[in-house]
């Protein structure tokens, strides 16, 4: 059973089509008891860094997050999910995010932004969420801000958009991803299998 | 590098129950083509980078018929799903992404009143504001421009494509989907002017649509002008051209396309 954190940020069906495709269970949850339940969360999102945090404070399901992340269950951050993890946005200068990892969201310079649509990633290493993956596969992407995470070990893939960015993290029980898996088609579909798999 | 991206258009024609794909000429004539669902699964394995559906009926009983649709769709479609036709707030827009669909596309309402436009892209972010323009070349002391029309071809409003374009961009549009009335259903191919012109006015990603009818004529629009993606309706449907074909074909020519 997965569990998908709403918190009113974008919508959440294709995400759980997807996984309801794969075999898989999930339920959308937006309180704090559930979540303190949960053994493999999903945390989507498409928006604003700063309305984001707001929201995830307001619901009071930020701590909750937090906590369980530190439990070590698998997490997975999907697009503005996984900008949430880091320390800060340039999108909402002064909210902090949960910084889980030390580093930055960006936004893009002197390309157009958003950038929407197919591009590849390049994969650094072996990895369990890209396990299966061919190097240089297309998935979807809508974003104009990207992370820069201090610690280099943590990114498994970038992607060219103007130079290369960090499209993909992993350390240990925690993965993020920039791109969309569950609009990625077969190869989005891979990633999310090997997120049940975990 | 991004790609430039191929997007199957699935007119839709709610008037019979459950919807069906149809195809118009020249935004009149119609034939038939199949299931919404059917057809978007099978482009979707086909190598799709996108599906669009357009309800062409555009009536407001039907409303809940296409978010059926997209419903069915979104369970085993899993790349982007754009829905245009008579959407005309953010509560039409909402019914929508709720269903499954990543974009909406607005055309009459847009014109009707351009901030439209930004309330949608304030609460859905730009990426999801698709701007359809249906243009028509007019000829004015021997120079040519464009004039937008609205309710699927049937009013012309006085307004300049190139000019609205510019303006919807700025009001938040994510994109803009650009359709030349003259082209579309001939197969002549797509107009190379209006979409050179448009693609290099506008940093917004165009999507060009109307009058593609071979090969050779999405080549021709990648090379040739700024659009980012092609839009295909006939062509596709009646078998004329695979996706995968089309996309091997673009790549042995040096467009930088997902296969």
């Amino acid at each position: 059973m997965i569990i998908i954190i709403n918190y009113g940020m974008g919508n959440l069906r294709s995400l759980a089509n997807a996984f309801q495709f794969l075999g898989e269970k999930v339920k959308i949850i937006d309180n704090p008891k559930e979540i303190e339940r949960a053994q493999k969360i999903v945390f989507p999102g498409v928006g604003h860094f700063g309305e984001a945090m707001r929201s995830l404070k307001t619901r009071k399901i930020d701590g909750a997050i937090q906590t369980r992340i530190h439990k070590g269950i698998p997490f997975l951050g999907i697009c503005l999910g996984l900008q949430l993890l880091l320390e800060e946005s340039e999108e909402a200068p002064g909210v902090k995010g949960f910084g889980v990892f030390k580093g930055k969201v960006l936004k893009f310079q002197k390309v157009k932004i958003p950038q929407i649509g197919w591009n590849q990633i390049k994969i650094q290493r072996k990895t369990k969420i890209l396990k299966g993956i061919q190097d240089k596969s297309f998935v979807y992407f809508m974003h104009s801000f990207y992370v820069k995470p201090s610690d280099k070990k943590i990114i498994v893939s970038q992607t060219h958009y103007g130079k290369d960015f960090c499209s993909t993290i992993e350390s240990e029980n925690i993965f993020g991803v920039q791109f969309h898996p569950e609009k990625s088609g077969a190869v989005g579909l891979q990633i999310l299998r090997n997120f049940i798999k975990l | 590098m991004l790609t430039r991206r191929i997007i199957p258009c699935l007119d839709c024609d709610l008037g019979i129950k459950g919807g069906r794909v149809v195809k118009g000429i020249k935004f009149k004539k119609i034939r038939y083509a199949g299931l919404p669902w059917e057809l978007a699964e099978r482009y979707y394995k086909e190598g799709a980078d996108e599906i669009v559906f357009l309800d062409i009926t555009a009536s407001y009983e039907k409303r809940a018929t296409m978010i059926e649709i997209v419903e069915k769709t979104c369970q085993r479609v899993f790349i982007p799903i754009t829905v245009g036709g008579g959407i005309k707030n953010i509560e039409d827009a909402q019914k929508l992404f709720k269903a499954g669909a990543d974009k909406i596309s607005i055309n009459t309402a847009a014109i009707q009143r351009p901030k439209l436009v930004q309330e949608l892209s304030k609460a859905f972010g730009s990426q999801a504001v698709v701007v359809a323009i249906d243009a028509k070349r007019r000829y004015k002391k021997g120079r040519c421009w464009f004039e937008c029309s609205i309710y699927g071809g049937r009013k012309f409003t006085g307004v300049d494509a190139i000019f609205w374009a510019k303006k919807a961009a700025k009001l938040g549009a994510g994109e803009i989907l650009l359709t030349s009335m003259d082209r579309d259903g001939t197969k002549q191919g797509f107009d190379l002017e209006l979409n050179k012109k448009t693609s290099e006015a506008i940093s917004i990603p165009v999507i060009a649509s109307g009058g593609v009818g071979e090969k050779r004529h999405f080549l021709e629009v990648f090379k040739k002008t700024k659009v980012n993606a092609a839009l295909a309706a006939g062509t596709l449907h009646f078998n004329k051209i695979s996706i995968p074909e089309l996309k091997k074909y673009l790549k042995s020519k040096g467009i930088n396309v997902r296969v």
